[in-house]
């Protein structure tokens, strides 16, 4: 088997008692969604941290694309090809969104013409064609999550660490965003996400990591997930595993 | 190429104005208000387009003014040269400034703090300093000679002041189109989004930091030529870190024309305001205190942001009133 | 060659004075510590206090210890109002637009009071300005012993408030959560003018005190008020204890400094550790990360 683009090895995150992560591992292979699921304070977007740079771990490393990059700052992870976006949707507020997805775009093009020619194309993907030079502010929630994939999406990344892209979307908003993010895949980039919408996990997923406690109880394809013990005790209740069960069977 | 069409032509109307006006007086007016939107421009740079306030500009235009008087006044240098060397030595300061507080990662409150610290030191040295002249200052020698970058007229050295002040816009103008700028730009917006996304947001403000100090810079170097006396309350005085700021905030942080637009406005309001009630020290000073805060309250883009809405307002406005008249034909 | 006595009271003067950096610091440090704004304003409201002792002694003929107790009351309705209906409002809950707004009423006040009274330096000289104690080795001052006391009163009267009114607790809920002091019903917005109230009427016992042996000019408070910045900075934004510590350790490195490298560059000293702090250890020695 390939080498895996992103392979995080037993990383932990000490916060003066608090241990935020514990000698969590995880491997993301290259143009494959994985997800990393778990309850409400488990240390999900801690380790995203991480990987991206915001946080350096007190032990462990983070291997990507063949080389060591625990601790390097995120600029220069993200010129590597990490993309992330944010749980907490973070618009440049005063811009428009196409200002916006063009401070993506700068980072493979210095001139402002390829660039605005690039942030426009990435924006019609994502569906925000419309509303290119609306101020970013302006958007719905939809819009925001969009404006934030358009972003990450616009530095060309080789890997995209999607935080809860889905939280605070209505069905319908969520049943438009998946494709724009399983065709991720198809164009060869590697995703990584949290999520707590079990449906779009399970429909997306090729491998899932549950981390629990700042620990990874369990790992495996998104059937094998649902299927484990602790994970149901830990995190997915019985009820909702039973339905993830019924729906990986369509 | 709007924006440097709109630069071309202030410019030229700005260039004409020595043409209409002989008064002295007004042209001394223009000038020094020219040199205050020149410092004040340099400020816009680092704290309009970068987010970052600092409150100790003088750092960078009392290091202008004194390098270029201690040149001149002590080892005959040529003025001009003198000139150089005052810009790129309120460059370096605002790289050593810049490199101390970005790379330990200081923000806003700190930043400002630390700022205003810096400039204090300075004044402070600048004071007991033989080299600076201490508690006496320093005299450049009068030499009404375009070589030594001083003129007989002072219309010539409005001219020179607005050559400056072009080339600021021009600098802004640069930026907000380069990738720099919207780098810059997306730092003050917010800087961990902007790092997520490649940019090297300690780089870049320190760049920020560097141009901005160099413009400045220029404004205390012209200071010194023009007034031929400069020194520790003139040169690393308070009054030019408030007035540095608070231009492009009246006039709007962050666009092209706000410093500008703010001397002009800031400057014309301290005239009036002196004007009524006869020269007292302080009456200025307090219409400036009380803009900064009217304009956070009720304009806080500046009058350029303010325009701007009031554009937009009205579009707005006008499309509503249409809609009722279609619907009523409808 | 430097005898230990002159060494002990140059210490000790340090001391006395660090006790009114310690009371105006403390002032600084109560509004960092609730609002989170560096009150760029206080060192024009020191200016202020101090000419408004000085009219008190000339007009009323009131003794300054004793003007404190009125003066306090007052400019803590000044604070309360500045913050309530000036500094709130205008700065739309942002941070960088506070910073920017009590610097404009920081440069509003210093140059009205420029503008009414001019930049001609005024002292008050009274019966006990100059007279000391002899100590046996040295002689102190008695207006800076009683300054030295009167701070240990100040700090716990306001340790008294925040401990056992409603209002102390209230303000102790918003700083240290402000959401969730709001969502359990109290009004952030008086609370806020209510520190900042505090903090001022710190402002002016602080120039009550300084008074007898002081200057007053506008921008006398300014001068004052940059050794604040230092000494919270030092002792810990938003710390009370730090703000008290931090006091009389920089009224004794500026003491000591002065006596050494005279009294310029004992103040650029003083800047100097306060860059060095912020650069290194910015949340001083006893803050919460910033």
């Amino acid at each position: 088997m390939a080498e895996p683009l992103l392979a995080v090895e037993a990383v932990s995150c000490r916060f003066g008692g608090l241990l935020a992560v514990d000698a969590a591992s995880l491997s993301a292979p290259a143009a494959r969604i994985t997800a990393l699921i778990g309850p409400n304070g488990a240390g999900k977007t801690t380790l995203f941290a991480v990987i991206s740079g915001f946080l350096k771990p007190s032990s462990g490393r983070v291997h990507y694309d063949g080389a060591d990059v625990t601790g390097e700052p995120p600029h220069r992870l993200a010129r590597r090809g990490i993309a992330r976006t944010f749980q907490i949707v973070q618009p440049f507020a005063g811009l428009s969104v196409r200002e916006n997805i063009l401070v993506g775009a700068h980072l493979r093009r210095a001139a402002r013409a390829e660039a605005l020619a690039r942030a426009e194309q990435v924006g019609r993907e994502v569906g925000l064609g419309d509303v290119l030079d609306r101020p970013a502010h302006t958007l719905t929630v939809a819009g925001r999550k969009r404006l934030e994939l358009a972003k990450a999406l616009a530095t060309e990344p080789k890997l995209l660490l999607l935080d809860e892209v889905l939280a605070g979307l209505n069905p319908s908003e969520i049943r438009d965003i998946v494709p724009v993010i399983r065709d991720l895949s198809a164009r060869g980039i590697a995703v990584v996400m949290i999520e707590h919408v079990m449906q779009a996990v399970m429909s997306l997923a090729a491998h899932v990591f549950v981390l629990a406690e700042g620990r990874i109880i369990a790992e495996g394809s998104p059937a094998q997930v649902a299927e484990d013990r602790t994970v149901v005790e830990a995190y997915l209740g019985h009820g909702a595993a039973a339905k993830v069960r019924t729906a990986h069977v369509h | 190429m709007r924006g440097y069409l709109l630069i071309a032509a202030a410019v030229a109307v700005l260039a004409a104005v020595p043409l209409v006006v002989q008064s002295n007086v007004v042209l001394n007016f223009l000038v020094v208000t020219l040199m205050i939107a020149l410092a004040g421009q340099g400020w816009n740079i680092l704290g309009g387009y970068g987010g970052q306030y600092s409150f100790g500009h003088a750092a960078f235009f009392g290091t202008g003014a004194y390098v270029t008087a201690i040149l001149q006044a002590h080892y005959g240098v040529n003025a001009w040269v003198g000139f150089v060397a005052g810009i790129a030595a309120g460059a370096a300061v605002g790289a050593v400034i810049g490199g101390l507080t970005f790379r330990a990662g200081l923000r806003s409150s700190y930043f400002a703090l630390v700022t205003l610290a810096f400039a204090e030191v300075l004044r402070i040295l600048a004071s007991v300093a033989p080299i600076t002249g201490a508690g006496v200052g320093i005299l450049i020698k009068l030499d009404l000679r375009p070589q030594a970058f001083q003129f007989q007229s002072r219309a010539l050295f409005y001219l020179v002041i607005l050559a400056l002040v072009a080339v600021a816009l021009l600098a802004a103008q640069l930026i907000e189109r380069s990738r720099f700028g919207a780098w810059l730009i997306a730092v003050r917006e917010n800087e961990d989004a902007a790092m997520a996304l490649g940019v090297d947001a300690t780089m870049v403000k320190l760049g920020a930091m560097v141009i901005s100090a160099a413009i400045t810079a220029a404004a205390g170097c012209f200071y010194a030529q023009y007034f031929l006396f400069i020194d520790a309350p003139i040169a690393y005085g308070t009054w030019i870190s408030i007035e540095a700021l608070l231009t492009p905030i009246i006039g709007g942080a962050g666009t092209v024309f706000g410093a500008l637009i703010g001397a002009l406005v800031a400057k014309s309001l301290g005239e009036a305001a002196r004007f009524v009630t006869g020269d007292v020290p302080g009456l200025d000073l307090m219409t400036y205190g009380a803009m900064l805060v009217l304009v956070i309250a009720f304009a806080p883009r500046g009058l350029v942001g303010a325009l701007a809405d009031l554009r937009s307002g009205l579009v707005r406005r006008f499309a509503a009133v249409r809609k009722p008249v279609e619907a009523a034909h409808g | 060659m430097l005898s230990p006595v002159i060494l002990v009271t140059a210490v000790l003067n340090g001391l006395m004075n660090g006790a009114v950096y310690a009371l105006v610091a403390l002032g600084l440090t109560l509004i960092y510590g609730v609002l989170h704004i560096i009150n760029f304003a206080h060192g024009a409201l020191l200016s202020a206090a101090l000419f408004a002792a000085f009219l008190v002694y000339q007009k009323l003929g009131l003794d300054p210890y004793f003007a404190a107790f009125v003066l306090a009351p007052a400019f803590f309705g000044i604070g309360y109002a500045l913050q309530r209906f000036i500094i709130g409002p205008a700065s739309h809950g942002e941070d960088r637009n506070m910073l920017l707004v009590t610097l404009g009423l920081a440069v509003f006040i210093e140059n009205a009071l420029l503008y009414e009274f001019r930049a001609d330096t005024r002292t008050v000289e009274l019966a006990y300005s100059f007279k000391t104690i002899d100590f046996g080795f040295t002689f102190l001052s008695v207006s800076r012993l009683i300054s030295f006391a009167a701070v240990f009163v100040v700090a716990l009267v306001l340790w008294l408030i925040m401990t056992l009114t409603d209002t102390g607790k209230a303000i102790r809920a918003v700083a240290r959560e402000k959401l969730g002091a709001e969502l359990a019903g109290i009004d952030v917005a008086h609370i806020y003018a209510t520190t900042f109230g505090l903090g001022t009427a710190c402002v002016a016992i602080a120039a009550c005190l300084l008074i007898p042996n002081y200057y007053v000019n506008p921008s006398a408070g300014n001068a004052f008020v940059l050794i604040a910045f230092t000494i919270v900075v030092l002792g810990g934004m938003g710390s009370v204890p730090g703000a008290l510590i931090g006091g009389f350790v920089i009224g004794i490195v500026e003491s000591l400094a002065g006596f050494f490298l005279g009294e310029s560059l004992g103040q650029v000293g003083i800047f100097l550790i306060f860059i060095a702090v912020l650069l290194v250890r910015p949340r001083g020695l006893f803050g919460a990360n910033a």
